[in-house]
């Protein structure tokens, strides 16, 4: 923070109307919000097993499930099948969705692919600025996930369960290693909406705490309205008249805790003390107007704008603030129809910005410590569906950046005409293992009591880490 | 990660800043101490159970399929048989060898488990095995045995003195009056006494005082409202179906059902049998399979693509998990894939049980039917009327059908013959919008080939056809439209609830490792899980009817204990075994076991009367006790397990709401009715689809109805609840969380319902005492807290006043707009400087720890 910055100003006067009545635990906390109340929360493990390449992740939900015949997996030989029945030795007992009962023709790839990086691997055409840097990426062509429909299938793909109420990955994160981030959250949800039609529904449930403790929620960071649910004080009372408030009922609290003796009386003081520091912080975070048009321009947003885009130069503040998880949603990847018209668009949309945000992170030194994970919650059928393709849950491509993860490799590989990953295969379990590896955690051990159950991110049925694509 | 810290995250989560971090660690430490004393008498419920279940149940228990060297310990036969121990020799025990090896190989747990003895678990194995290795059958699997309790005791007072001097604690004196009323308020109504009503209480000198303050709580309909909260929890009552597009459905006359089975006090044995079987009672009424909703409480889905034979198996172990949950404290989850790997809970258990709910009638994908009609039966008489005179009526049309299509066909090829465009296109000036859509949309489709058109296209045509191109058959047509109009006049604004219907089964199979594909499993009957009591039922299948009556029959030992300990958790802040959704092996046994088995006993005795046990727990000295630890206390009994006192927590979400209206005089205090939609961030429901949804808050009445009947989204709860950590109800929960969290701050602080509170509380203030501004606080203090201020209060308090005024006399538009915040309005006769001044006092008031408390 800036000093004579109105939040600063506000936080001044606040302390000179307010200091005399408090104790001297909130009030070191006031003047320094790194000490007390404010520190970092730490999470559960105090020593991490592993050694932690990632300090933080951010995650790009392309949400809707991405074609990946039109992203990152080139696949030749269908477009020579193109119109062609598809083999039914492939399909048969299979899981559709959308496409059940209906004659399954081959549907070739609807954009060029093209060569980058030292590597010269072949991803869209449409994607040249994330061949740009793809040298630093680590492309998984083999992922699958066991969910067909949007809802159960994002689900899987943040709690690792299809049953609602379990928790998200960024809680358990944020629940095992705290957050770095003095005054903001420790796992923030942004969301931005495609130009298409198809924006499929997300659920609140996808960044829950589930199980673990409520603190470990989500929290939603908007373009419009509030940046955070309640965030802004009523009209009419000014950050002064705010603090003078905060002030006064810490006091009493405090006052009362004398009589009480409940320990519950000093945690919520913490509390108003952290929500009205979130009051400024918010506010300085979303902010953008500080950085340099060449920042703007590198990722081709405006300010506040509501772009994936500016969620990504977001994302990027929010990591350099501390964050430990931040997830970034953006919809209408469901291209049942028109998928090439449909991945064009999507194309612009998230082209330049990922490759803005690793540029960016890489400059100042902080992709070695941020996992950058690109995924779906599922990939897209090699069949027709009309000029579109239907949910496909046996091949999907994703991408990992940073913190570890070699760059310009690519990772497994699907059959040749891309409808079930063969080579190194991946399952959603194995891509959290993995995450969890980079941040220091190791899966299997990482667990929380319910139901009975040692529950785990990874679910039972035990996960590997993909140590093929460690550096 | 230790033991300790899982158990302190688990039931203690409001312990969050370092702060606090650090209470938690001296308290932490304080605790470990208490439990490292091992009793001289090894107990194998109590005390080694737990250890085996949580440390080797995994690999040498119940689940066959994941057992290692053929060994399993949960049953003493096979251990012996097996040779893992010599009881009395632990010396001669490989039990014992092997978990203390040095060796990596040999060890037990196995390194790569992640799990570890501690030295006490240790210790407390070779002990068992020395005095004998003793087994016992699991503690809530049998039946719970009534403690004989002395003439003119509270149960609940003997049991948990007789406890205490076990323990050699004392217990605490009882509160005071204000506290007592408080806190019965509270528990009981969820709502605050009134200031009057706590003076009233507190000069009463009769002897039994508190005996008729009791009952008069009890009498009231608030305590309907107040007991519902935490059944909506466990059965997963929402408005909306869950999965993916998330759309209402009509469940809400449920609710109200659930709050007046309460207040009716309908016995809880009738209570379950209504909720499962509702539709098949001999006597069953509108009542009764209003119930019965309660089996369409899971969640569905519409979602395009959802394949039936999968939604078939979710809907089926959504059912399996909610009465393990509500009913038997059991966590059957697992057992949807294998045999449950702690408790005897087997995969066939599991799926015998989902067979009781395969007559039900629903679509497994796909919007749900509207549901019963709800009304009275002159009601009902007369739309059964309405309803076959349409069908008669549509009956007649359906005869004429063939001519009017015929006549379609003719002037279909009428317009084309002779390029006749539609008369309203050309005359675009006289028609409205509607209508002109209405055209255009005709002429398109009268454009295709009567073949090519979908549905709504054909749909189009004929409308079009029938209101502008014939007048052929109007009568007949105008008598259905009339018809239509007149029946759907009563019935769209009768209430409606999905019920349950029985109907042809579906089949359940076993899903080998729960995959829905696989079709391979036994075909499955419906019965109970076998490690319980059966039912004498022979010569016929067993029916959900079966099911129902099996929970609360008398011979089954989970049901009483499951409801007993969630009651007390409602009165205490915790449960008598703290793991309120699991009394199976890894749940935890009772600390006071002897109590929570009278109270099931009394509970099942009494006919299981549920009023009845609200009033012994509520008029037992150990209810009454203070809340204030001593530091002896502290340090002996941290987290209060053993009752030398009562517990404070702060309360839950839809209570903080009732407080904060109530005081502010703006509570509607009606009883049911639709769920409503208190003020909610725009844009909050951005992210649903299918369709788009846009919140309309309510504009009057519904405003400030009492947060139960807030329309319950299950994919985006309404913030300030979810911030309060009301669960979204998506699966059943029997335990809230109970968080302290920043953002409860900024709902209490900003949020408009409690803006608009804290304005209409200084209303209050100002309109209803008349005394000076001490006055005002005092009695400001009264109705917020129903105490006078202190003087350190009144400091604090009196300067924070002026000040306020001051800014307010000096900005008049800010005034203003703070008084503009919801949509209560504002008294003209108050001066609005000093109403926004009392407004940050009363907000003030509404914001402290104490008010949000119930201690």
């Amino acid at each position: 923070m800036h000093p004579n910055t109105p939040s600063e100003l506000s936080r001044r006067a606040f302390l000179g109307r307010t200091s005399h009545g408090l104790g001297a635990v909130a009030l070191a906390s006031l003047l320094s919000p790194s000490v007390a109340s404010a520190a970092p929360a730490r999470g559960v493990l105090q020593k991490l097993p592993l050694p932690q390449n990632a300090k933080r992740v951010i995650w790009l939900s392309m949400a809707g499930g991405p074609s990946h015949l039109e992203t990152f997996d080139p696949k030749p030989k269908l477009a020579e099948m193109h119109g062609k029945p598809m083999p039914e030795s492939l399909t048969k007992g299979q899981q559709l969705a959308q496409l059940r009962g209906q004659k399954l023709t081959c549907f070739g790839p609807q954009h060029a692919f093209a060569k980058f990086g030292k590597n010269q691997i072949e991803i869209c055409g449409l994607l040249p600025h994330i061949g740009s840097v793809i040298d630093d990426i680590c492309l998984i062509r083999s992922m699958t996930t066991d969910a067909i429909n949007h809802d159960p299938a994002h689900m899987f793909m943040n709690t690792g369960s299809q049953i609602a109420g379990r928790p998200s990955m960024g809680a358990w994160i944020t629940y095992g290693l705290g957050s770095e981030a003095a005054d903001l959250p420790g796992f923030v949800v942004l969301t931005s909406l495609g130009k298409g039609g198809q924006n499929q529904p997300i659920a609140a449930r996808q960044w829950s705490s589930g199980f673990l403790p409520s603190k470990h929620q989500g929290v939603q960071l908007r373009s419009k309205g509030d940046p955070v649910l309640y965030l802004t004080n009523p009209p009419g009372i000014t950050p002064k008249l705010q603090g003078g408030d905060v002030a006064a009922i810490n006091t009493l609290n405090r006052q009362r805790d004398a009589v009480l003796a409940d320990p519950e009386i000093a945690t919520r003081i913490a509390q108003y003390e952290m929500a009205f520091q979130m009051q400024a912080s918010v506010p300085d975070l979303m902010d953008v107007s500080a950085e340099g048009a060449k920042t703007l321009e590198l990722y081709g947003c405006q300010p506040g704008d509501g772009s994936f885009a500016a969620n990504c130069l977001l994302a990027r503040r929010l990591a350099e603030r501390g964050t430990r998880f931040i997830q970034l949603y953006h919809k209408d990847w469901d291209h049942h129809s028109g998928v090439k018209e449909g991945i064009a668009l999507k194309a612009q949309e998230i082209d330049r910005a990922c490759m803005a945000l690793i540029t960016d992170l890489k400059q100042r030194g902080m992709l070695d410590e941020t996992l950058i994970v690109w995924a779906g919650e599922f990939g897209r059928t090699p069949m027709s569906q009309g000029n579109g393709r239907d949910h496909h849950n046996k091949a999907m491509s994703v991408w990992m950046c940073g913190a570890g993860i070699q760059g310009g490799i690519v990772h497994g590989a699907t059959d040749d005409l891309g409808y079930a990953a063969v080579d190194e295969i991946v399952t959603v379990h194995d891509l959290h293992a993995t995450m969890l590896h980079q941040l220091g955690i190791q899966h299997d051990a990482f667990s929380f009591k319910f139901q009975g159950l040692d529950a785990k991110l990874t679910g039972v049925e035990g996960a590997k880490v993909i140590k093929g694509i460690l550096a | 990660m230790s033991a300790e810290i899982r158990c302190a995250s688990r039931h203690n989560t409001t312990f969050m800043t370092p702060l606090s971090a650090f209470l938690l660690l001296s308290i932490g430490s304080l605790a470990h101490a208490v439990e490292t004393a091992i009793p001289a008498r090894i107990e194998f419920n109590r005390d080694v159970r737990p250890i085996l279940s949580d440390n080797c149940f995994s690999c040498h228990g119940n689940d066959p399929s994941h057992r290692k060297a053929k060994l399993r310990l949960d049953v003493r036969e096979d251990a012996l048989k097996r040779e893992a121990f010599v009881p009395g020799e632990p010396g001669k025990s490989t039990l014992i060898e092997r978990i203390n090896t040095q060796d990596g190989e040999d060890l037990m747990p196995p390194p790569d488990s992640h799990k570890k003895l501690t030295i006490r678990d240790k210790e407390i194995l070779k002990r068992w095995i020395a005095q004998g290795a003793e087994y016992q059958r699991h503690w809530s699997y049998e039946k719970p045995v009534k403690a004989a309790i002395p003439a003119g005791q509270n149960g609940v007072d003997a049991l948990v003195r007789q406890r205490l001097a076990q323990v050699g604690l004392k217990p605490s004196p009882e509160a005071d009056r204000r506290t007592l009323i408080r806190r019965l308020y509270s528990d009981l109504l969820g709502l605050p006494p009134k200031p009057e009503e706590v003076a009233a209480f507190v000069k009463d000198a009769s002897p039994d005082a508190y005996e008729q303050l009791v009952e008069r709580v009890l009498k009231s309909l608030h305590y309907g409202e107040r007991m519902a909260i935490g059944w909506l929890d466990v059965v997963r009552f929402a408005d909306t179906i869950g999965y993916h597009s998330d759309n209402p459905r009509n469940v809400w006359p449920y609710r109200d059902w659930v709050i007046k089975s309460f207040n009716d006090n309908k016995r809880f044995d009738r209570f379950t049998i209504e909720q499962v079987a509702g539709d098949l009672m001999p006597d069953a009424s509108q009542e009764t399979r209003t119930g019965s909703a309660f089996n369409r409480l899971l969640l569905t889905t519409r979602e395009g693509g959802a394949q039936p034979k999968d939604y078939e198996q979710r809907m089926l172990t959504d059912r399996v998990r909610a009465v393990g949950a509500a009913w038997l404290g059991q966590t059957t989850g697992c057992a949807q894939c294998h045999d449950h790997k702690f408790d005897p809970f087997t995969q066939r258990d599991f799926y015998a049980l989902g067979a009781f709910f395969a007559d039900i009638q629903e679509p497994i994908i796909g919007p749900p039917e509207d549901g019963m009609v709800i009304g009275s039966p002159e009601d009902l008489a007369r739309l059964a009327k309405l309803d076959a005179a349409l069908g008669q009526s549509k009956n007649k049309f359906e005869a004429i059908r063939p001519q009017l299509e015929a006549a379609q066909m003719q002037w279909e090829a009428d317009l084309k013959r002779y390029r006749v465009t539609l008369p309203e296109l050309r005359e675009e000036a006289k028609t409205g919008d509607a209508e002109l859509q209405k055209t255009k949309k005709a002429a398109a489709a009268l454009a295709k080939e009567p073949k090519a058109r979908s549905k709504p296209e054909q749909d189009a045509v004929r409308d079009y056809f029938l209101t502008h191109g014939t007048d052929l058959f109007k009568p007949e047509r105008d008598a259905v439209t009339k018809a239509q109009r007149e029946r759907d006049a009563l019935y769209t604004p009768l209430p409606k609830c999905l019920v349950t219907t029985s109907g042809s089964r579906r089949i359940v199979r076993i899903l080998p490792r729960g995959d829905w594909r696989n079709e391979s499993g036994e075909i499955m009957k419906a019965a109970l899980p076998h490690y319980l009591p059966q039912p004498k039922v022979e010569g016929r299948d067993l029916t959900r009817l079966d099911l129902a009556q099996w929970l609360v029959s008398k011979d089954n030992p989970l049901t009483a204990r499951t409801v007993m300990n969630r009651l007390w958790k409602q009165f205490f802040g915790t449960g008598l075994s703290k793991v309120l959704d699991d009394l199976g092996a890894q749940g935890e046994p009772p600390p006071n076991a002897a109590l929570l088995d009278w109270l099931a006993c009394e509970f099942m005795d009494s006919g299981w009367d549920l009023k009845h046990m609200v009033r012994v727990i509520a008029t037992s000295a150990t209810y009454r006790q203070v809340s204030t630890p001593t530091k002896e206390q502290l340090a002996a009994d941290p987290y209060n397990r053993e009752l030398a006192r009562q517990s404070p927590f702060r309360m839950e979400a839809e209570l903080l709401r009732d407080h904060a209206l109530a005081t502010a005089g703006l509570l509607v205090p009606k009883i049911g009715g639709p769920s409503v939609k208190p003020y909610q961030p725009d844009g909050y429901w951005d992210n649903l689809n299918f369709p788009t949804r846009t919140y309309d808050a309510d504009k009057s009445k519904g405003q400030y109805r009492r947060g139960l009947y807030t329309w319950w989204q299950r994919s985006f709860l309404h913030p300030s609840l979810l911030a309060f950590d009301a669960p979204s109800r998506e699966e059943c929960t029997a335990e809230r969380n109970r968080s302290n969290i920043p953002q409860q701050a900024l709902v209490l602080l900003n949020d408009p319902t409690y803006v608009e509170a804290a304005r209409a509380f200084a209303a209050r203030i100002l309109g209803e005492c008349k005394g000076d501004a001490t006055q005002r606080i005092q009695w400001a203090w009264q109705q917020a807290l129903q105490r006078a201020p202190d003087a350190d209060e009144m400091k604090t308090i009196q300067p924070l006043l002026n000040e306020r005024l001051a800014a307010y006399r000096a900005d008049a538009k800010a005034a203003e707009a703070l008084l503009k915040v919801g949509l209560a309005p504002v008294p003209a006769t108050l001066d609005k400087a000093e109403l926004a001044a009392w407004t940050h006092i009363a907000r003030v008031l509404l914001n402290l720890h104490e008010t949000i408390t119930r201690s």
